[in-house]
């Protein structure tokens, strides 16, 4: 779950880490009252969950009350690369000295935490990382042992930061890193990371990204959840608890396991198709799931065809042909239901769905998963 | 021959009483699996249909002389339970636990590494491991699995999703092809054996003459399958990767399943298995039938 900047920096604050004061707004009047807490001057920037705000004009410096509200009127409701802004987070402006960068993330190849430093910060770190990959120090922390002081020092000498800023930003480093393990982040970046002329260190981006799965341990990311940009067919499909993203396509797809999801998109596209979402049932696949599914799939207006494609290991065939027959009676489908199904017991459950009365104009079945594709695809023509 | 399980395993279940280890752990036995014992802290004495419950995994290995667990305990429990059945002594630990933290994985995986080097770890996330007609640990359906010829040529199988490994056995069994053994090593961000792991054993296999792999987005694990299969496996392989369509940035059900910063594409991995001299299916019945047609070359 990636968090607004805003938000980011008030997880930031729980672990110590000094970010601006300031607040988050969503009215321009808002704005003007957090400004003057804050106290001018102050800086306005647009809460969207995409890179290059700046460029298109979703940061702007304000020195009265009146260029707050100027500016917080243009950037509310601003559409930014599909995103529309409708937070702002207005905070005390920071003179700088220098921009830097860190990170910690998880090196899925290394199976240990990577931290990444740079000297030169402020900007895309790619665009660093492509220019000059020196300039970018990695460094390999072993989960277990944890990350010292010391040893953040080090990197810091290594990253060629300024002697002044040396035990700032190696004492950033280890809050961050503490952020990134028990704050459970699959990412912790601040981009830049400053020095002031006053010669503290200070974050004045925060891009943080949880793993969900650490929920049970976090109940205060409930209020993260709140705010999370999802289509309405997204949060239909949150409500009812199934993995769904929505894509752009004509073809529903429905099917039990990520895998098998994925894969099944990929036969739509082969064969000419484009997939309306991804949606993964589970290992279930009873009456309840499939109902619920078929409901989010139903509620896309763009769908022409729906494609069930179900592999029956511990769930056994007939159950599922049961959940589709009892799900197709339960909801007024718009588009025709091409399934496929197999393994375990699938002719049985194919009987099932062949004599359950359903017309083939709703309900067709097909063997294969490329023969199941081929006739969604056709019908979404 | 297989590979990490076979006939003379001796399986304990973590979580034997509670709704998944009971269902899957009497299935697996069921299949004949040796399931000796079961753990559930407080309930020592009980019994689940015959199999004894044990306080703790000491115990039941005391009792038993168990060298494998299957860990079927919610996400809370699942590394404290891990790093039990390590500390005594089990070799082979499978944890199907859905939803396990990253940072939890993690620390898991490295504490196993320097503390407890004798004990693989297949999993979090994973279906499990099967060697047909020897050995079923995990919630894999037995009767998909064809069972091995003793002739020969038969097929190892990894896979990193799990319907995908229900799928892939379902390939081989239409085409009557043996499987050694049938390892889905799971989805998430830090999995306990690596597809390099199990391309090592299956290379080592006598009874393995051919290997089919099913990759998908995210990570770099594939690329890394593919350099190890340039420089150590001789036997022919094919391959499928989930996930061509995927979008950037989108994680696809699976907590590693995601392309981001343009890194972990289904085209770069394929790319770099089709580079090591692998066979690329488009679609898992693709990958199956280019898997025939290598078993047909060596039978021939």
């Amino acid at each position: 779950m990636d968090l607004f900047e805003y938000q980011g920096k008030q997880y930031f604050a729980k672990y110590n880490i000094p970010v601006s004061a300031g607040g988050v707004a969503t009215t321009v009047d808002e704005a003007v009252a957090v400004a003057a807490t804050a106290q001018y001057p102050v800086v306005v920037k647009a809460q969207v969950q995409v890179g290059g705000r700046g460029k298109a004009g979703g940061i702007k410096l304000a020195n009265d009350e009146a260029e707050v509200r100027l500016h917080a009127k243009n950037i509310l409701g601003m559409d930014i690369k599909g995103h529309v802004v409708k937070r702002v987070w207005v905070e005390h402006a920071s003179d700088i000295a220098e921009e830097y960068y860190a990170s910690f993330t998880l090196d899925r190849a290394a199976k240990q935490h990577l931290l990444m430093l740079s000297a030169q910060g402020g900007v895309e770190i790619e665009d660093v990382a492509a220019k000059d990959p020196t300039a970018i120090v990695k460094l390999h922390i072993n989960p277990i042992d944890g990350l010292s002081l010391e040893t953040a020092r080090r990197a810091s000498v290594e990253a060629k930061i300024p002697d002044k800023a040396l035990d700032g930003v190696a004492d950033m480093l280890v809050k961050l890193y503490n952020c990134f393990t028990q704050g459970d982040c699959d990412l912790a970046e601040i981009n830049p990371l400053i020095l002031k002329p006053t010669g503290e260190i200070h974050a004045l981006d925060a891009k943080v990204s949880l793993d969900v799965n650490a929920s049970f341990r976090h109940p205060e990311w409930a209020e993260y959840a709140a705010t999370e940009e999802l289509d309405a067919r997204e949060q239909l499909a949150r409500e009812k608890n199934l993995q769904y993203i929505g894509l752009d396509g004509t073809v529903g797809i429905i099917a039990n396991g990520a895998g098998l999801a994925m894969s099944t998109l990929d036969v739509v596209n082969q064969v000419g198709g484009t997939a309306a979402n991804f949606l993964d049932i589970g290992g279930g696949a009873n009456a309840e799931l499939m109902t619920a599914a078929l409901e989010v799939i139903n509620s896309d207006p763009k769908v022409k065809s729906i494609l069930i494609n179900i592999f029956g290991g511990i769930t056994r065939g007939e159950e599922v042909a049961k959940g589709i027959v009892e799900a197709v009676k339960r909801v007024a489908l718009r588009a025709p239901i091409v399934i496929r199904l197999d393994g375990t017991n699938a002719e049985e459950g194919r009987k099932i769905l062949a004599d359950a009365g359903i017309p083939e104009s709703q309900l067709t079945s097909r063997p294969t998963m490329l023969e199941a594709a081929r006739a969604a695809v056709e019908m979404a023509k | 021959m297989a590979i990490f399980v076979d006939q003379n395993t001796k399986v304990i279940v973590q979580g034997l009483t509670g709704g998944q280890g009971r269902f899957h752990g009497l299935r697996n036995k069921a299949y004949g699996t040796q399931v000796v014992g079961g753990v559930t802290p407080g309930k020592a004495g009980q019994d689940v249909e015959g199999i004894p419950v044990f306080d703790s995994v000491a115990d039941a290995v005391a009792a038993t002389g168990a060298n494998a667990s299957f860990i079927a305990v919610p996400p809370k429990a699942a590394p404290a339970a891990i790093l039990e059945a390590a500390r005594a002594g089990i070799g082979f630990v499978v944890c199907i636990t859905e939803g396990v933290p990253a940072q939890d994985e993690a620390r898991v995986f490295a504490t196993l590494q320097r503390d407890y080097p004798a004990t693989r770890l297949l999993g979090p996330n994973c279906p499990g491991i099967i060697s047909p007609g020897k050995c079923n640990i995990g919630i894999t359906a037995g009767e998909i699995a064809q069972l091995p010829s003793a002739s020969g040529p038969n097929v190892g199988i990894v896979s990193r999703s799990g319907t995908l490994t229900y799928q892939a056995l379902y390939e081989l069994k239409q085409q009557g092809i043996g499987v050694s053994t049938c390892v889905g090593i799971g989805g998430d961000p830090v999995p306990g054996t690596s597809f390099v792991d199990c391309l090592a054993q299956f290379q080592a296999d006598p009874e393995t003459h051919a290997i089919i792999m099913i990759g998908e987005i995210g990570g770099s694990a594939e690329e890394e399958a593919a350099e190890f299969i340039t420089n150590h496996v001789t036997k022919p392989m094919s391959a499928y990767i989930a996930g061509v369509t995927a979008p950037a940035g989108k994680k696809m059900g699976h907590a590693g399943a995601i392309v981001s910063g343009g890194k972990g594409t289904a085209q770069g991995k394929m790319d770099a298995l089709r580079a090591a001299g692998v066979q690329i299916g488009l679609n898992p019945t693709e990958a199956g039938i280019l898997m025939a047609e290598i078993v047909r070359t060596i039978r021939s």
